[in-house]
């Protein structure tokens, strides 16, 4: 079978399920849970096929309705997408998996597993389009969704949460669209690859500085950049368990980070100016984030100003720009999304048991729930940076890249935010996880671990401890090192898709 | 020229709306016009003097059609703000139910 063909399945499966959902989930309650398991395994599947086809081929292009680019909606996968895509499926097909036993607590479920679904289908569609409108457009369907995941519980935090997280990031969404009305009216193109040939034809124009001004903005909000971050905390503390375990894990990276470097890297070609102010919002994500996590009680937010801190550093080694940086980011979205999912689907299960998210009323949680317990261990030690778990690997790679390009500061600072995350993460996690053994917590009633919300932790437990085998040379490597080459090679992505268009 | 500017002043106006308002129905309707103003921006791009609509017809010359693209650009662009507005007007019901107000300065239970 023509391996193309099967690409917009990453797309059509979500979507017919969020379709399905709403129609059957009504009628009967299971029915929700259980056709959003099937649909995000099937685009698990679907990814996996490939990530392993483009081993083989390179690119893959699928035309949507059999027209010719650049009138024609182009598909595109290459190796980056194939591998984010690997990556936020993996983790969307644990997350619904969590939610299955999660979301009971809340009537009509089945409106859930329709939004989640929507999310997954937008995210999906970022990662492959090859058009930068329909790449906003899936974004906003993602982002659409979320919001009103946010606000799904219905309690008045999360709704404060989802009204400031919905304005701002659609003051960012209306910034990206001015950005791309001008830079259709300099390209007369909406076709990423035809954009960027006709960057590459033509002296520097003025107009795409403020054109990327514009897009540093937008999707820099996306990402929860330094500047643009305060939405994150907010928006992950009242949500119901899995969505901050989503959106940490995938919408941030996928939205935010992909979506950022596809366009610079690959379209505009990456610029000095462009990396010297990245690498100022990493510094400030890394310093700032790690900084204010201190003072949290509140387990969620300690987390979110985590997660923003850990895309300081994504967003470092990519300004930087060498190989060895770039690889260095990538296995850092492998690894940050691994274990922050992990530890957010942990603080899920502690809240369940404890009914609190306060640090302070968490004690013991080794004893009383052993899987979640020891997970949320190994997710804690992997971004801490413990040596044979995955976090270590990938911010040493950042840190010797840095040394490496010459930027002695930017190793400093990396290194120390490094021992700062490990003080933040001891701070809150020992006292939880090992805790005072007088305190006796009645919330606790019966053993109240599910296997549903087990099973997912432990897979992810798994994939940090064996990330490093992603560093070896030999067949789990390849996808990695063709990801990283497609973001250093830059604006040769142009002609390899023109190439393939036939 | 001035076409755009009055766009941009538009957006200015949307802009100052969401920034500056502190009532909750004031930042969506200035969400709205940043909307509009993006959106009447990427018609304008299209736009070409004394241009007819572009419909393909036997008898007409094809040199002054308006580019066709942005407006079916903008056309999806006008249908995720209207469910974006959608979402926000639920919302904002909600929130009054749940603080029986639409002042942002007293909704404030999330810190840290």
């Amino acid at each position: 079978m023509n391996p193309n063909s099967i690409i917009p399945y990453l797309v059509i499966a979500p979507l017919a399920a969020a379709f399905l959902i709403i129609i059957f989930g009504k009628i009967a309650r299971p029915a929700g849970s259980i056709i959003a398991c099937v649909a995000s395994a099937f685009s698990l599947a679907v990814s996996l096929a490939l990530s392993l086809s483009i081993t083989k081929y390179g690119i893959l292009i699928y035309k949507v309705g059999g027209w010719m680019p650049p009138a024609g909606i182009p598909m595109v996968v290459d190796s980056y997408s194939a591998f984010i895509l690997l990556i936020a499926n993996v983790i969307a097909a644990l997350v619904t998996l969590y939610s299955v036993s999660y979301v009971k607590k809340y009537t009509d479920t089945w409106k859930y597993f329709t939004l989640l679904m929507l999310m997954m289908a937008g995210v999906n569609g970022v990662a492959l389009s090859g058009d930068i409108f329909n790449m906003f457009v899936y974004l906003e369907i993602a982002s659409l969704a979320t919001y009103a995941l946010v606000a799904f519980g219905n309690e008045s935090e999360a709704l404060e949460a989802s009204f400031k997280y919905a304005v701002m990031s659609s003051v960012a969404s209306t910034f990206m669209l001015i950005g791309i009305a001008l830079l259709y009216s300099y390209t007369s193109a909406l076709n990423m690859a035809y954009i960027g040939k006709f960057i590459t034809e033509n002296p520097p124009a003025k107009v795409l500085s403020f054109v990327s001004v514009l897009f540093l903005a937008g999707f820099g909000l996306k990402a929860a950049l330094a500047p643009f971050h305060t939405w994150l905390p907010d928006a992950y503390t009242k949500s119901p368990a899995p969505i901050p375990a989503m959106s940490s894990g995938v919408l941030i990276k996928v939205l935010g980070v992909y979506a950022l470097t596809r366009l610079f890297f690959n379209v505009f070609g990456m610029t000095k100016p462009v990396s010297y102010i990245l690498i100022f919002f990493a510094v400030i994500s890394m310093v700032g984030g790690s900084i204010l996590a201190f003072g949290q009680s509140n387990i969620r937010r300690l987390l979110g100003y985590s997660s923003i801190s850990q895309i300081g550093y994504i967003i470092l080694g990519f300004a930087v720009g060498t190989p060895l940086a770039i690889m260095g980011s990538i296995f850092h979205i492998f690894n940050h999304s691994a274990a922050k999912s992990l530890l957010f689907m942990g603080a899920g299960s502690m809240e369940e048991a404890f009914g609190t998210q306060n640090i302070k009323k968490i004690s013991q949680v080794i004893q009383k729930m052993p899987v979640t317990g020891y997970t949320s261990l190994v997710g804690a030690l992997s971004i801490c940076g413990i040596p044979p778990l995955g976090g270590f690997w990938s911010k040493l790679i950042i840190i010797f890249a840095c040394i490496q390009a010459g930027y002695f500061g930017l190793a400093f600072i990396a290194a120390f935010v490094s021992i700062l995350t490990l003080a933040y993460y001891f701070k809150a996690y020992a006292p939880m996880l090992f805790g005072p053994k007088e305190e006796p917590s009645k919330a606790l009633e019966g053993n109240r671990t599910q296997f549903l919300m087990d099973l997912p932790m432990l897979i992810l437990s798994v994939v940090c401890a064996a990330s490093v085998f992603l560093l070896i040379p030999g067949a789990m490597n390849i996808l990695m090192r063709l990801a990283t080459n497609t973001v250093v090679n830059g604006t040769a992505y142009v002609n390899i898709v023109l190439g393939s268009l036939k | 020229m001035s076409i755009y500017i009055l766009c941009l002043i538009l957006f200015s106006v949307g802009l100052y709306c969401v920034l500056r308002k502190r009532n909750l129905i004031k930042i969506i309707v200035g969400i709205g016009i940043m909307e509009y103003a993006a959106n009447l921006f990427f018609v304008l791009i299209g736009y070409r003097s004394e241009g007819r609509a572009p419909i393909y017809a036997t008898d007409q010359v094809i040199k002054n059609m308006v580019d066709p693209l942005p407006q079916a650009v903008v056309l999806t662009s006008i249908v995720i703000g209207m469910a974006l507005m959608l979402l926000l007007v639920a919302i904002a019901i909600r929130i009054y139910e749940k603080y029986k107000t639409f002042d942002i300065t007293k909704i404030n239970r999330l810190k840290g």
